[in-house]
Formats: C-alpha cells, sequence, structure tokens
C-alpha cells in the first residue's frame, strides 16, 4: 500500500541494494554436495558389554545423531537390564537422565526410551524398548531409580504405557477423570476427541472430591464406594 | 454413577449425638467404615493460586500439628501440551513454543532447542553464533538465578532482596527486548543461526549489566549469607543426601548443593565450554542453605563466562552459510526470483530432519535440560521431548519437606527453583 502511494506520488525512493551485505546465493549455488559427513565416534564399550552379559535379550544397536548409541532391549528384561546398568562397578550409569516414549503412529510399536548417564565415567546410553500398540505394559524403573516415578506417570499418562510395580501410576498432567484417553498417541486429534462445549462441561462439573485424592496418602488406595443417593437421580434427569 | 470418597467425608466436621457420641454424617453411605476421627492429621491445600507456590503449583500436604506427615503435588494446571503441538509445526516453528517453557530464562531454552534440531541434522553453527548463545544463556542463567533470588528471600522473609533483584533483572529485560523485540517470549533463535545478528552496542549493555551485577550480589550477599534469621530458616532444612540425589534424577544447583559435582558444561562440553575458565560451585550440606550458597556462586561463575565470551565474541556471519537452513537474505529475495522462491519454500515447508533421534542436553537454569527430538525424514518432529528439570526436581519434594514443618515446606520449595511453565508443558 505504502509502495503504491510512493508511486502514485513519483517519489520513489531509490534503495541502496549494494549497501547491503549480501547473504548465500538461491538454493543449491554454494551449498555443498552433502552434509559433511560425521566423524564416527567410538562405540560406547557398554553395549558390548551388555551383549555379552544379556545375549539375545540385546536386540541391536544403532549408532544415532554422530556420536549417540542406542539399544535395542528385549521389553521383558529391561528392568534387570537397567538394575545391571547402574549397579555394575564397571558401568556405573547412576543417572537416569530421561525416561519417555515415542509413537510413531501406523501401528508401530510404542517405544519407551531410557536416556542413561554415567556421572563417574561421563558415558550416555540411550536404552529403547518396542512395544506393540495392543501389548502397553513394561516394568517399572522406579526400584532402580526412585526419580523414574513421575516420568513414568507421564509417559502413562500421555501414552498409555503400564508399568508393572509402579507404586502410584497414576495420571499426572491431565486430570485425575479425563477421559479422552492419551494425548500423545498418533492416533489422538490435535484438539481432542470432544468438542470444546463438551470438554468444558466435563471440566465444571468435576466434584470436588476429584481436586482432593486422600487416597494418594500413605499408599492407601482409593477408598470410593458407589453413591446410591445419585443413582435414581441421574436416571430421573436423564428422563 | 458418581463415586464419592469416604476418606473426604472423614475430614469434615463430625456431627455430635446425645453425650456427645459421633453420628455418622448423613450424607455418608451406610456401609461407610467408620472414619478414623482419632486421627490428628489434617489435611491443608496450599496452591495452585498462591504466590509461594511460584506459579500455579498445588500442593495437598498432610500435617500433624504443623509437622508435614506427606506432600502430594498435584499438577497440570498450565498444561497446554507443547510437546503434541510441537508435532504438528515444522522445526522452526516450534521455537516460540520453547520461551514459553521457562519464562524466566527463556533464551536457554531457545538456543537448547535448537542445538539438538542442529545436532539432529548435522548443522555446525557459525563461531560467531556460539558466542553469541553463549551469552545469551549465560545472561539468563543470572537472569533466572535472579528471580530466584528474589522470590527466594521473600519466602524466608526478607524483602529487600526482591527488590534489589528485580532492579537489576529489568536491565536483562531491555536486554531481551533489545536483541529479540521481546521481553519474555523471546524466540531468538532459528535452526542454524538466530533470528538476526546482534544490534549494535548490545554487548555493550551486556558488559554494563555484568558489570553492574556484582555491586547488588554483594549487598544482597551481605543482607542474607550471614543473617541469622536466614541461616535459621535454611540450614539442615531439606536436606538430601548425594545418593538420593543422584537416584531422584536432581540435576543443577540443586544435586551440586549434595556435593555432586555434575555440571553438564564441564561434563558434556557444548560450544566450547571447556574452553571458558569457570568453576562449578558445590555444596556439601545438600540443605536449602547450601543450595542458595551454590545459586550465588553460579552468578559470579556466569559473570566470568559472560565477560570471556564478550571479550572473545566474533565477527563474521551469525547464520550458516548452508541455502537448505538458512533463508536467503532481504536483498536477495527482493531482486532475485530463485531467491524469492526459495525463501518461500523454506518457510511454507520447513527444513527436512533425518530420520534419526537426537538426546541433547544442556545445563539449565534449573538443571539439566535435556531436548529430544525425533524426525522422520519430513520438516516436522515425530516426537519432540523436553526433559524438564524443574518437573524432575520438584519430584524430590515430598521426600524432602517430610518431617518438616509447615513454614519450611515453603522454604524447601523456593530452594529447589521451580518454574510451573516447563513442569505441565
Amino acid at each position: 500500500m505504502n509502495a503504491d502511494a510512493g508511486e502514485a506520488g513519483g517519489a520513489k525512493k531509490a534503495f541502496d541494494f549494494g549497501a547491503v551485505v549480501r547473504g548465500p546465493g538461491p538454493g543449491g549455488e554454494t551449498a555443498p554436495a552433502s552434509r559433511p559427513a560425521r566423524a564416527q565416534a567410538p562405540v560406547n564399550p557398554s553395549v558390548d558389554a551388555l551383549r555379552s552379559r544379556f545375549g539375545p535379550a540385546v536386540l541391536r544397536h544403532q549408532v544415532n545423531a554422530g556420536d549417540e548409541d542406542v539399544v535395542y532391549v528385549e521389553p521383558e528384561r529391561i528392568a534387570d537390564v537397567l538394575r545391571w546398568l547402574r549397579e555394575e562397578p564397571s558401568e556405573h550409569y547412576d543417572h537416569l537422565a530421561d525416561l519417555t516414549a515415542v509413537d510413531y503412529g501406523g501401528g508401530r510399536p510404542v517405544e519407551v526410551v531410557y536416556q542413561l548417564w554415567s556421572i563417574p565415567r561421563r558415558k550416555a546410553l540411550r536404552l529403547k524398548c518396542e512395544l506393540a500398540l495392543d501389548a502397553l505394559e513394561i516394568d517399572s524403573a522406579t526400584a532402580v531409580w526412585t526419580g523414574a516415578d513421575w516420568l513414568e506417570r507421564e509417559v502413562y499418562d500421555l501414552f498409555g504405557v503400564r508399568f508393572r510395580g509402579h507404586p502410584n501410576l497414576c495420571r499426572i498432567l491431565m486430570p485425575d477423570n479425563y477421559a479422552e484417553g492419551h494425548p500423545l498417541r498418533k492416533d489422538f486429534p490435535l484438539r481432542g476427541r470432544f468438542s470444546r462445549a463438551e470438554q468444558t462441561r466435563r471440566a465444571l462439573s468435576q466434584e470436588p472430591e476429584d481436586y482432593y485424592a486422600p487416597g494418594e496418602f500413605g499408599g492407601r488406595a482409593p477408598q470410593t464406594v458407589q453413591d446410591s443417593e445419585d443413582a435414581p437421580e441421574e436416571a430421573e434427569a436423564a428422563e | 454413577m458418581k463415586t464419592r470418597s469416604v476418606e473426604f467425608q472423614a475430614a469434615r466436621t463430625p456431627e455430635m449425638g446425645p453425650g456427645g457420641a459421633l453420628v455418622a454424617s448423613p450424607s455418608a453411605p451406610f456401609d461407610a467404615p467408620e472414619p478414623d476421627w482419632d486421627s490428628e492429621t489434617m489435611l491443608v491445600n496450599v496452591g495452585p493460586q498462591h504466590p509461594a507456590t511460584h506459579g500455579v503449583l498445588r500442593l495437598v500436604v498432610e500435617l500433624d500439628g504443623e509437622t508435614v506427615v506427606s506432600v502430594v503435588p498435584r499438577l497440570g494446571y498450565l498444561h497446554s501440551s507443547f510437546e503434541k503441538l510441537g508435532e504438528y509445526r515444522t522445526w522452526n516453528q516450534i521455537v516460540p513454543l520453547t520461551d514459553r517453557m521457562d519464562y524466566l530464562a527463556p533464551l536457554i531454552y531457545n538456543c537448547a532447542y535448537v542445538m539438538a534440531v542442529e545436532k539432529l541434522m548435522g548443522i555446525e553453527v557459525t563461531d560467531r553464533c556460539r558466542v553469541a548463545r553463549v551469552v545469551c544463556m549465560e545472561m539468563d542463567r543470572i537472569f533466572s538465578h535472579l528471580l530466584w533470588l528474589g522470590t527466594w528471600s521473600i519466602d524466608v522473609g526478607a524483602f529487600t532482596p526482591f527488590l534489589y533483584a528485580f532492579q537489576q533483572r529489568e536491565k536483562v529485560y531491555k536486554l531481551h527486548e533489545a536483541l529479540t523485540g521481546a521481553r519474555i517470549t523471546t524466540s531468538a533463535t532459528r535452526i542454524g543461526g538466530m533470528m538476526a545478528d546482534l544490534p549494535e552496542g548490545w554487548t555493550t549493555g551486556v558488559r554494563e549489566f555484568a558489570d553492574n551485577l556484582p555491586a547488588t550480589l554483594d549487598e544482597i550477599d551481605s543482607l542474607l549469607t550471614c543473617n541469622a534469621i536466614h541461616i535459621g530458616r535454611t540450614q539442615g532444612i531439606g536436606a538430601i543426601s548425594a545418593e538420593d540425589a543422584v537416584a531422584h534424577g536432581l540435576t543443577g544447583a540443586n544435586l551440586r548443593a549434595s556435593g555432586v559435582p555434575y555440571d553438564v558444561r564441564k561434563d558434556k562440553p557444548y560450544y566450547g565450554y571447556e574452553d571458558y575458565d569457570f568453576e562449578v560451585p558445590i555444596g556439601c550440606h545438600g540443605d536449602c542453605y547450601d543450595r542458595y550458597l551454590v545459586r550465588m556462586e553460579e552468578m559470579r561463575q556466569s559473570l566470568r563466562i559472560l565477560h570471556q565470551a564478550l571479550d572473545r565474541l566474533p565477527s563474521g556471519p551469525m547464520d550458516v552459510d548452508d541455502p537448505r537452513v538458512s533463508l536467503p537474505s532481504k536483498t536477495d529475495c527482493m531482486s532475485d526470483m530463485e531467491s524469492m522462491i526459495h525463501h518461500f519454500k523454506l518457510v511454507t515447508e520447513g527444513i527436512p530432519a533425518p530420520a534419526e533421534d537426537c538426546w541433547f542436553s544442556v545445563e539449565g537454569s534449573k538443571g539439566e535440560l535435556g531436548m529430544y527430538v525425533v524426525g522422520d525424514g519430513g520438516p516436522k518432529p515425530v516426537r519432540w521431548r523436553i526433559r524438564p528439570p524443574s518437573f524432575v526436581n520438584l519430584s524430590a519434594i515430598p521426600a524432602l519437606a517430610e518431617g518438616h514443618l509447615m513454614a519450611d515446606l515453603i522454604v524447601i520449595n523456593a530452594s529447589l527453583d521451580i518454574v510451573l511453565g516447563e513442569i505441565d508443558r
């Protein structure tokens, strides 16, 4: 609009292109033939140690992003593998840096990812377990690292992976009574399964008891009873 | 069908029958187990709307008198599923989501995210960009620690340091604004470089800030470090041993206060941190006072890095010279058809990343900030995951606060230095 006005006024200001430093040329012109090949880092010796200790439970190994060792492990053995990696003096992966999951969609298995770091040895190792979509269950790492508690709860909340032996496997980021499923799964639509109005209605109709969860204290299970008085009321309301 | 918790009913005032006998509340179901009226514990709800919870954190605290029996943090009030949103955005479009997670140190998040993506794509940024990002990250580490210092002092009952700290923070806000145009939501980085080159005179502003800060730190130091009330409220409170801290996954100042010298800048150096002369302060008691001391010293060490980085900031291009990731210059776009098409395609289609994954971590202001990015060969991530340091640090609060007083719980929470934007994401 300003340009039009300028032309109409006959006072278009000449722009000094030469004063601006020229950037790289248009696509492909100055590009290197391929990205520089990354120097191959030596493979983490823990990979071979894992192979000799656990044999067929170590499914495969690959190096990602240049220097990151990824080991695929049989999901049934993951608790043993993690415990061994933490407690074996020559491995000593004492820091569970991250625990998460990846859903690739298209029916591919969900990967549970363990990112380990050894503080004294300064070595990183990533373990992955592939879980079929109809068997999203794996042993909990809470017995090995206390810090795995919330990370596993988050994976359960957002992906629906159940961790066997977890002390308190319940939702953490989504509300306890969230009924739409597990949001980070690829089959979960970005805006949720329910309409915004339905989501608002559900949020507003929560009971105070839904916010307070006294059952969480002291490992007691949430003690709930059916409220027999409410059932006829609801039936009437439905009519 | 509604379900109702019996234990919640038990917390309500019991009705007294004739002769002082307890009568079950009429709303309680008939077959409910007899509530434990003799229990002396009491549920207290802290937050989510309370300044001492540093955001919308809610703690359900079970108290025996004034002693904390157990703490159950309840999260999710700020949950907006940035990770899900990221799966629908191109790699560059995710940058604005990152600073909304930790609005106390937005540039660290901007930088950490693009560093992970650049590692995934195999891009080496220019020397100027590396040093500029180090300047940004160290500046924001101080920026975040200053907010922690201010709110911490309020939580332990001192008001003056809050004002001193925020006076200094305002200078960083102005530097943010000069660099990016925004005070909090900076979105300063791009894959392969920065949004723009550093504005003229910006480094002078950073230097001025770095020169003036030690006087403020000394002032706050003299107000707090040897203050008897401060010491009495923090020493021996919320202590955690080194083994427990590692097992809980604590990182950052919270871990170092327990005596574990784990700092990503030293242990997994990135951007030439091994060439900077700085020290990693560690504590030995792991209590709130040591966390305070460690953070105070970290600010001083960050100032050292800041001065060294400003001294060695090279001239040259900011963005990487690779047309597949860097936008062509505006001049080219306006004068050259191919450049314009190229610009259009880069912006609309995005930059493809290899079908691999990459886990990259930096030393954030709250702890080890990890970014896990998974590509599928396309311009959008399959998965983008943040290893949230505050989230993991907060998970230790039930262990830290147990057995302490209610007032100490507030101090322990403050000493962990959490930010809810990143916990809830």
